[in-house]
């Protein structure tokens, strides 16, 4: 510490001086071997860049999956999904049968200006109707273009990538967990 | 040949190759320097690696408003970028390039072109005095000092380097000179070097534009084509520094081949091209000093070294004359 108190005092000046001059060296060295290595850039528009199949580029929708049950446009925290939907009679198919109603997709849109990727709608969606896509080229010259139809967010489906497969030593799914389990038998004791 | 008619052609060829080998050194520092920090410089302009950038810059820079801060003093302001640029041009005319090529061939060279370049940091002061910006001004007043620090180290090694030759015509200085100068004139190279890269203002010795300090330094103020002439200028420089260290201390158009297939001006063009892709290395490297670190080196080390240089090269002169 006294070395920074008194610099013209300091005994260990010849030291630093003599520290400089490898350091000197070492910077010149560092830049002489980074310029005989390939560079980093990609060259973006030319090259596309690599993006792990996990990306959070935009959100994708399949439009057949989507039941409307607005679980996504409720839990989205910046409220930036908007859903319309209306109900159909649709006829009985057979003589006598009963008329069966349904409900019809009229509006899927998501507002990225608002979206903050966080990605809650497609965890919580029940039937896979939303999924993260990498397509990330979709930016505008107005904001408000961000609003994107169901239309616009179908067309990004086929960039989805196939789930990456399961980790071998992950655990076992939910699903084939409960399936694997044994039936449960009347508790002993009991009867 | 009509001696007006060559006069002209002299001028014009000095200024296609003032600017061509400012261009080009500016070129090799965009790449140079992008590659040594992994990076790939330009890589569009012109098509084949991005080689017309600086003059896409430059087309540019002339589109540009020419902006003049009110409470400037406009006529000074307006002028710095001159004073600052053609300094570098009458030097570039009295360096020989080879035996017999050079525009101008003036008896004492040395001595001009030392003059001519020092001239240069009027132009800088203008600039920072001018821009009626504090930032501007205190960096005008850090160049000026820095300019004067280093100019006594710069001129005391050219001076050892003519004591030795016998005269102060870089012709001369480069015909005496002898592969063993390498050897004992390297002091005095180490300190021509260093003052020419604090000369420029270049890093290490950037202080003057120390942008996290005083924004630009005198070059705040300035915009458009005013601003792309100092920076041509700090090219320039590199270009006339490059050259008067290899005319005085690497032997000029001395070589292999060189006077039996006329390659003189190649080994010049080599050499110093050699010292400018060092001069942009330096400061690729290496961190900016302090401002008083800078006076300390100059004073406390070049001028000693540069004194001591001087003195053994005129016990040298003295000792193989008699």
């Amino acid at each position: 510490m006294t070395e920074h108190q008194h610099p013209q005092e300091s005994p260990s000046k010849a030291s630093r001086f003599s520290g400089m001059v490898p350091g000197l060296i070492k910077g010149l060295a560092t830049t002489a071997r980074t310029l005989a290595r390939p560079s980093h850039t990609v060259e973006y528009p030319d090259v596309k860049p690599y993006l792990p199949p996990r990306t959070r580029g935009v959100i994708a929708l399949l439009e057949e999956n989507c039941t409307n049950c607005m679980l996504c446009a409720r839990e989205c925290p910046d409220w930036c999904i908007y859903i319309d939907s209306h109900k159909e009679t649709l006829p009985a198919t057979t003589e006598g049968g009963r008329e069966r109603q349904r409900n019809v997709l009229d509006r899927f849109a998501i507002d990225f200006s608002l979206c903050m990727y966080c990605g809650i709608c497609i965890e919580v969606c029940p039937f896979d109707a939303l999924h993260w896509s990498p397509e990330f080229e979709y930016a505008e010259f107005d904001m408000r273009d961000l609003l994107h139809e169901k239309s616009k967010l179908g067309q990004w489906m086929p960039t989805v990538p196939p789930p990456p497969a399961l980790d071998p030593s992950s655990a076992e799914p939910q699903e084939i967990t409960a399936a694997n389990k044994p039936a449960r038998t009347a508790p002993r004791g009991r009867s | 040949m009509n001696p007006v008619l060559d006069v002209v052609l002299r001028l014009v060829v000095l200024l296609l190759a003032f600017v061509v080998m400012s261009l080009v050194v500016g070129q090799t520092e965009h790449k140079v320097m992008a590659h040594m920090q992994g990076r790939l410089g330009p890589m569009y302009a012109g098509g084949y690696h991005g080689w017309a950038q600086l003059v896409a810059d430059a087309v540019k820079f002339v589109q540009k408003e020419d902006v003049c801060p009110r409470d400037s003093d406009r006529w000074v302001f307006k002028l710095a970028p001159a004073v600052a640029l053609s300094p570098y041009l009458v030097a570039l005319a009295a360096i020989p390039f080879s035996a017999t090529l050079v525009v101008a061939d003036v008896g004492a060279g040395a001595l001009f072109v030392l003059a001519a370049i020092a001239v240069g940091i009027l132009g800088v002061l203008m600039a920072g005095w001018s821009s009626a910006n504090k930032y501007s001004l205190l960096g005008g007043m850090r160049a000026a000092a820095q300019l004067l620090s280093y100019e006594l180290p710069m001129v005391l090694s050219v001076a050892s380097v003519a004591l030795a030759a016998g005269t102060l015509s870089l012709t001369g200085i480069a015909n005496a000179w002898h592969p063993l100068w390498l050897l004992w004139q390297l002091p005095g190279a180490f300190v021509f070097l260093t003052a020419a890269v604090a000369e420029l203002k270049r890093g290490p010795f950037d202080m003057p534009v120390a942008e996290p300090e005083i924004v630009m330094g005198p070059l705040t103020e300035y915009s458009g084509l005013r601003f792309a002439f100092f920076m041509l200028s700090e090219y320039a420089g590199i270009v006339v520094m490059s050259l008067l260290f290899t005319v005085l201390f690497l032997g000029g158009w001395h070589g292999p081949f060189s006077d039996a297939l006329g390659l003189g001006l190649v080994w010049t063009l080599l050499k110093s091209a050699v010292i400018s892709v060092l001069i942009i290395w330096l400061r690729v490297s290496w961190p900016r000093l302090r401002e008083d670190q800078l006076q300390r080196l100059a004073w406390l080390v070049l001028v000693p070294l540069a004194l001591a240089q001087l003195a053994l090269t005129a016990g040298w002169v003295v000792l193989s004359s008699q």
